[in-house]
């Protein structure tokens, strides 16, 4: 099953291998990665999502906090969260074509964002399915190459990811990210 | 005041309270070594940087205090890397320093550049790439402080050439000192919550068969005393790891010795039978679990660990205890009453009974060296008063069943990595931290001879350790492996030597040979009278196995033992005869 892990990790430079080398090393498998900044500077955000067991997922968890520059790490698989991939998918279209491609692009409230003699790019953005549902439709009008942003996530309203790791934080309160920066 | 990187660097390792480093000069750290003589720190010149990384492993691991080791660029830090590794697997605290190209010249393939932050990105706790002078004093902090928190780890700092030469305002020497430290995402456990402590009381509460598993987290967390309250208080037998050996006495009446692949049978028995595990420190490993499907099926399991990473790792357990052992067991000691486990005493009493009866000292003396009694007899002339470091195989186990441990730090062994040479340069470490004391290594002839060059570091430094090599011309483990194995075909385990007391005498370290049990005791005293390192080679039994044994993949009560000898079922039968 797909778990939605969420570390908050130091913005320094070298951050992004070690949480790969993480993976590689212990053997887990990554299915989107996306690393970002936050309303802090100091800090980035990474957006993991694997294919796993739970109990695999735990141990992510660990060996992340286990990272010296890793602030925080959340679950959010469970929680209600919003989800969000961004794709831009070029498809070889005729100008025939075109009119037919912004229809099935509308309907996923995706839209064409650059036009060629003969291929468009389209752009959508939701949910993985949404995104694959597109894929499938366009596939047959012929995709020549796609790009994806990896899934980032996060929780609605003021509710809070899990922390499964015993010991997170020190055992102490959670804190807000400006917190976690400047302890 | 204008300082230099280098000035900078040695400034901040002496306010971290470092007195010795073990180290090897090279192109990319000149700078550092030129500064050095103008500060207070003693300079041990190994023969090969692998040495020297275990050198501060075994001063780290014997003082408690953070270990230092210097390399130039290239291969001198690529020969650290087996050192590191073994740190970093059991959990030692040392901070290694390398040489590195200059910053402009990174990436490009300069001479002896490599990337040694990529290359121990897996096997440090952390590390850091330096390539200007003002990054150096809070990096050495930051690194000696997480190299000696939570759980204790290798940490490197790679130091550009250029960042070492580089001159920069100092304005007071305070303003090197530790305070500016911005670790948000390091931050130990130490109490564990309220709840859990409670939970963990209760399962303690209803056990009538518990047993302690104590790790090297004992001794890191100098919780060896809270151990032992527990232990008295609860009636508790206390089983121990490999690197556990040290945290509760081995004479104590509550203590079951070593448990795993080479434990002693009535603790393996002990671990298999009880209703309650009590892991104080300790990560599960394979050599200590056996089949995991079959470990200890009927124990409820309570962890008390520092890093989370470990817990339900291996063994998924009722309550974990995410902290400080120290800080947790003095939290737990109220909430658990005194105990009395009386029947499970006499349970694992009969299993310790038989156990000796088939222990190798029960036998008739035959002529033949038998390692046990080298390490017993070393124990015994030392009062148990020696550091004991080892290499690893079959001389390891031998010192870690026959060397009565009751003292922490006194048992130093490379147990996760299993890295053959560790012997020599770890006594060599450990000798520093107390050159007072009497200094022990008990090796075997292979593996002494991967890092037997540190013999010319240790006479040059007047190192007064004590080196006795199990010579049984074989790889010895890996002979047993495939006695038991693969049908006793002996593949490439056979070793010719050369003759180590000439090896010894060449170094200018007075050496003895023995091959007589009788002569035994004549050496050990000739080694202890000498001052200054002393080679003893002891000509032992070639094809001895050690017991009991637990295969791979077998459960943990599963053991090859050590046939009864007709002379110990004799002397039994006499005994019983005379009752």
């Amino acid at each position: 099953m797909q778990h939605t892990i969420i570390a908050l990790v130091e913005n320094k430079p070298g951050v992004l291998n070690r949480v790969a080398s993480l993976f590689r090393r212990r053997n887990f498998n990554i299915e989107s990665l996306n690393v970002g900044r936050t309303e802090n500077p100091l800090i980035s955000r990474m957006t993991i999502v694997m294919d796993s067991d739970a109990q695999d997922a735990r141990k992510v968890e660990a060996h992340l906090y286990k990272l010296v520059n890793v602030i925080d790490v959340q679950e959010l698989t469970s929680q209600p969260s919003v989800t969000r991939d961004l794709a831009l998918i070029k498809v070889k279209a005729s100008p025939e074509q075109r009119a037919e491609i912004a229809n099935l692009a509308s309907i996923f409230r995706g839209k064409i964002v650059d036009v060629a003699p003969d291929s468009v790019i389209v752009e959508v953005t939701g949910t993985e399915d949404k995104i694959e549902s597109l894929l499938e439709l366009l596939k047959p009008v012929g995709v020549l190459e796609m790009v994806r942003s990896g899934q980032v996530a996060m929780i609605r309203g003021d509710a809070l990811g899990v922390r499964h790791t015993p010991g997170a934080n020190g055992n102490k309160a959670i804190q807000t990210i400006q917190q976690m920066a400047n302890p | 005041m204008k300082k230099s990187g280098a000035q900078i660097l040695w400034e901040s390792i002496l306010l971290e309270g470092v007195e010795v480093v073990f180290g090897y000069p090279g192109g990319s750290n000149m700078p550092i070594y030129d500064a050095m003589l103008n500060y207070p720190v003693r300079h041990v010149l190994v023969r090969h940087e692998q040495g020297a990384a275990h050198m501060a492993d075994g001063y780290a691991r014997a003082s408690g205090k953070v270990g230092v080791a210097l390399a130039t660029s290239g291969p001198g830090a690529t020969n650290l890397v087996t050192g590191i590794s073994t740190a970093m697997m059991d959990s030692s605290p040392i901070v290694c320093i390398t040489g590195q190209v200059h910053a402009h010249l990174i990436g490009g393939d300069a001479f002896q550049e490599v990337d040694v932050t990529g290359i121990t990105l897996p096997i440090t706790k952390h590390n850091y790439l330096i390539t200007s002078a003002e990054e150096i004093a809070e990096t050495v902090h930051e690194a000696f402080y997480i190299a000696r928190s939570g759980r204790p780890g290798p940490v490197l700092i790679d130091i550009c050439k250029n960042a070492q030469l580089e001159q920069i305002d100092v304005e007071s020497s305070d303003e090197l000192s530790p305070h500016k430290m911005a670790l948000p995402g390091f931050k130990p456990p130490k109490h564990a919550p309220q709840a859990d402590l409670q939970r963990a009381a209760e399962l303690i509460a209803q056990a009538e068969r518990p047993v302690i598993l104590a790790g090297q987290g004992v001794l890191i967390s100098d919780a060896v005393e809270e151990l032992e309250m527990y232990a008295n208080k609860t009636d508790t037998p206390v089983a121990k790891t490999l690197l556990g050996l040290g945290s509760f006495p081995a004479s104590h009446p509550l203590s079951l010795g070593m448990m795993g692949m080479h434990g002693e049978a009535y603790c393996n028995n002990a671990i298999q039978q009880a209703d309650l595990l009590l892991a104080f420190g300790m990560r599960f490993d394979d050599r200590v679990t056996g089949n995991l499907r079959t470990y200890a099926p009927r124990a409820r399991k309570i962890h008390i660990e520092i890093d989370a990473s470990e817990i339900h790792k291996n063994v998924t357990v009722d309550v974990a205890l995410a902290g400080d052992l120290k800080t947790v067991l003095a939290d737990l000691l109220p909430l658990v009453g005194e105990q009395n486990h009386y029947a499970w005493m006499c349970q694992i009493d009969e299993w310790r009974d038989e156990s000796q009866l088939r222990d190798i000292q029960a036998w008739e003396e035959d002529g033949k060296l038998h390692v046990p009694h080298v390490v017993r007899l070393i124990c015994q002339s030392t009062h148990g008063q020696a550091i004991l470091t080892t290499d690893v195989g079959q001389n390891q186990m031998w010192s870690a069943q026959y060397f009565q441990v009751d003292q922490p730090r006194q048992f130093i062994t490379s147990g996760g990595s299993g890295t053959m040479g560790f012997g020599l340069p770890s006594a060599i470490g450990a000798w520093f931290a107390h050159p007072q004391r009497e200094i022990w290594t008990i090796v075997g002839d292979g593996g002494f001879q991967m890092t037997q060059a540190e013999l010319s570091t240790a006479i040059q430094e007047g190192a007064n350790v004590k080196i006795a090599i199990m010579n049984n011309n074989f790889l010895g483990m890996v002979r047993q492996w495939q006695e038991f194995f693969f049908e006793r075909r002996y593949s490439a385990v056979e070793l010719h030597n050369p003759d180590f007391v000439k090896l010894a005498e060449a170094h200018g370290i007075p050496a003895r040979c023995v091959s007589e049990p009788g002569e035994v005791q004549q050496a050990i005293d000739f080694a202890r009278q000498t001052p200054g390192p002393v080679l003893l080679e002891f000509k032992v039994e070639k094809e001895e196995g050690v017991y009991p044994m637990v295969p791979t993949g077998a459960a943990l009560d599963a053991m090859i033992r050590r046939p009864i000898r007709q002379a110990a079922m004799q002397s039994v039968s006499q005994t019983v005869d005379s009752l």
